[in-house]
């Protein structure tokens, strides 16, 4: 690959192209390259008549995302599987070593704890976020005046970049004139060092993680509003309390929403980044989270195998738990568009 | 009637309870927000006797400019601008002509190419992030902004999801008497649904804005020289060099947050509704 660069670099090069776009024209090249053979090829089928119009349409549209799925999807996925067989710090050439990146990994006691990191987090934080974001969402689905502001003042946080935020935490969570240590001795309690303590640093993220709900929260919100306003009529006339129509009524009609919420909030906490970054892993490794574990690797000590076999453990990982959610969601997760389908179908197939 | 009154009653009871609960909840929300913003206006000594106190006793505007220029704030500002314009355009035009097709083109092969639209989503960017490094190194691509700016010209799962939502909840008849004029659905997509989902494609620009503003991980892993470098990647640097000096860090923190605090609120309406289309139902 590197000899067809060389060689669409040095024609740019010699046709006097700024230096500043070199690095851009052979990629653009290959690209407008794909493209027109595609259209050509499109064009060619649709004279034939051996491809509708419609259809060589769909593909040439949809074209553009096949090849960023090939380019940066694909394409990475099988290289990353091969380069996690190999032995490989990006200046010698890739070593092939079998299973060896794997059997270190269950010898690297790092490895071990930066999944327990990772592991008390997700356990913790994703339960909370959920539970939290869904009790708030209850309250401003109220059609109470002034709600708005509410909504706004929720959601603030997250516009918060992740950086910033933890500049802020650590501050708040400063054992001597932090925010959190502040309000503690109003009652009279003399709070850990959070960040600089093993056993509160962890504490500390997970609250800050609740700080930034908002998201989920309006999700939940949207969910919400679409639930028919008829059903509460006719629970209220059964007599229902407020608890029972939240029990009875929104749980069942919300969840797919719980659900969806549940796997995007877990996927991203597998994949907390910044908050070890910023803090070097934190005292004692107790924020080692797995992704800064994976990024040390790669980019820090350049072991780009290591970190392959990484990054498809982790892969398996967040795979099995998916899974699992999917896999229980059966139980609670009420899907009324599959019944209304499946009925529809049915009816449909009589019909014809 | 006066059921319907004891009950308005009784609703306005629990009314009470929900404003104090969500009022109590909104100062456990702002109150972080708050202080960071009065944090950058005092002075270090008063920094470590303040507690938690947010009325400054001096404003001391100063520090931002002290902040700004203790790095150069005008190139990496100018780099974070580059990287989110341009992924915008990239993102808008590509997942709106994609996620056009997958709506409006049901085709022999369409519908499991959508399943695997959505199960990228699933997938952990940091599968990807070692081999795609390795690309664009081989693409001479490092340590500019490139990486940060071409895959959005290649359409990414959640926004094609997004607007593919969209388009098929528009009228079928739209495109009807274009096709017997004999257009091509290249230009039914560019006449027609591209000038109907601005609202959509609002949305999704806002969300790609904040999305690229705020990210980290991408310039960190990409980018080394001063000259590319953006605004997170300024303040994680400031947080390393000058930890000490609180008040310049949370001006400069306060700096960076704030043109999406002010594009959220300008944009409120648009982002809402994005947000909303993504968790609501198809109809």
């Amino acid at each position: 690959m590197n000899g067809i660069i060389e060689g669409i670099y040095n024609f740019y090069e010699g046709m006097g192209m700024p230096a500043d776009l070199l690095p851009l024209l052979p990629f653009l090249t290959v690209i407008a390259l794909v493209f027109i053979v595609i259209i050509v090829l499109m064009r060619m089928l649709v004279k034939k008549k051996i491809m509708h119009t419609k259809t060589a349409s769909f593909y040439m549209f949809v074209s553009v995302w096949i090849i960023g799925f090939l380019l940066f999807t694909v394409g990475p996925m099988i290289f990353s599987f091969y380069i996690s067989f190999n032995k490989w710090e990006v200046v010698s050439d890739p070593q092939w070593t079998g299973l060896d990146n794997y059997r270190m990994l269950f010898k690297d006691t790092l490895f071990y704890k930066s999944l327990s990191v990772t592991f008390y987090y997700t356990l913790v934080s994703v339960p909370l976020q959920v539970i939290l974001s869904f009790a708030i969402a209850i309250l401003m689905n109220l059609k109470l005046r002034g709600i708005y502001i509410f909504r706004t003042i929720y959601y603030l946080p997250t516009l918060v970049q992740g950086v910033a935020q933890m500049v802020l935490f650590i501050w708040i969570f400063n054992p001597n004139v932090g925010l959190v240590n502040s309000l503690l001795r109003l009652v009279g309690i003399e709070g850990p060092g959070w960040f600089s303590s093993p056993d509160w640093s962890m504490p500390a993220v997970i609250i800050m993680s609740l700080w930034t709900v908002g998201g989920n929260m309006i999700i939940y919100l949207a969910g919400l509003s679409d639930i028919p306003q008829s059903l509460y009529e006719a629970a209220e006339i059964d007599g229902a309390t407020a608890a029972r129509k939240i029990w009875h009524v929104t749980l069942p009609q919300i969840s797919p929403i719980l659900f969806f919420n549940t796997v995007t909030s877990m996927i991203g906490a597998f994949q907390t980044f910044t908050q070890g970054f910023m803090i070097n892993g934190g005292p004692d490794n107790s924020l080692l989270f797995y992704a800064y574990y994976l990024y040390q690797n790669a980019f820090m000590w350049f072991k780009m195998g290591y970190g392959s076999a990484l990054a498809w453990v982790l892969f398996v990982i967040i795979l099995v738990f998916t899974a699992i959610v999917f896999r229980s969601s059966a139980l609670w997760v009420y899907y009324e568009t599959e019944q209304n389908g499946g009925r529809k179908r049915r009816v449909r197939q009589k019909r014809a | 009637m006066s059921v319907k009154k004891e009950r308005n009653s009784a609703k306005k009871k629990w009314h009470w309870l929900a404003y104090l609960l969500l009022l109590i909840g909104s100062v456990a929300f702002l109150y972080p927000f708050v202080w960071m913003v009065s944090a950058s206006l005092r002075s270090l000594e008063e920094l470590a006797v303040s507690g938690m106190s947010i009325w400054p006793e001096h404003w001391r505007w100063g520090n931002y400019a002290k902040a700004l220029t203790a790095f150069p704030f005008p190139q990496y500002l100018l780099n974070t601008l580059i990287t989110t314009v341009l992924p915008i355009i990239g993102t808008v035009l590509s997942c709106s002509l994609v996620g056009y097709a997958f709506a409006r083109l049901k085709v022999r092969g369409s519908g499991f190419l959508f399943v695997l639209v959505l199960s990228t989503m699933l997938l952990p960017g940091e599968v990807t992030m070692i081999p795609q490094f390795i690309l664009f190194k081989n693409l001479g691509m490092l340590d500019t902004l490139y990486p940060l700016i071409v895959p959005a010209f290649f359409g990414s799962a959640f926004y094609i999801f997004l607007l593919r939502q969209f388009y098929s909840r528009l009228p079928i008849g739209l495109e009807e008497a274009a096709i017997i004029d004999g257009c091509g659905y290249f230009k039914i997509w560019r006449t027609i649904f591209l000038p109907l989902s601005k609202p959509a494609l609002m949305a999704v620009g806002v969300m790609v804005f904040m999305g690229s503003w705020n990210n980290f991980m991408g310039p960190l892993i990409y980018i080394n020289s001063d000259k590319w470098k953006t605004l997170t990647l300024g303040l994680a640097g400031f947080q390393g060099t000058y930890a000490t000096d609180t008040n310049l860090l949370m001006a400069a923190a306060v700096v960076i947050t704030l043109p999406c605090i002010l594009l959220f609120f300008t944009s409120q309406k648009a982002f809402m509704e994005g947000l909303t289309f993504s968790g609501s139902k198809e109809s």
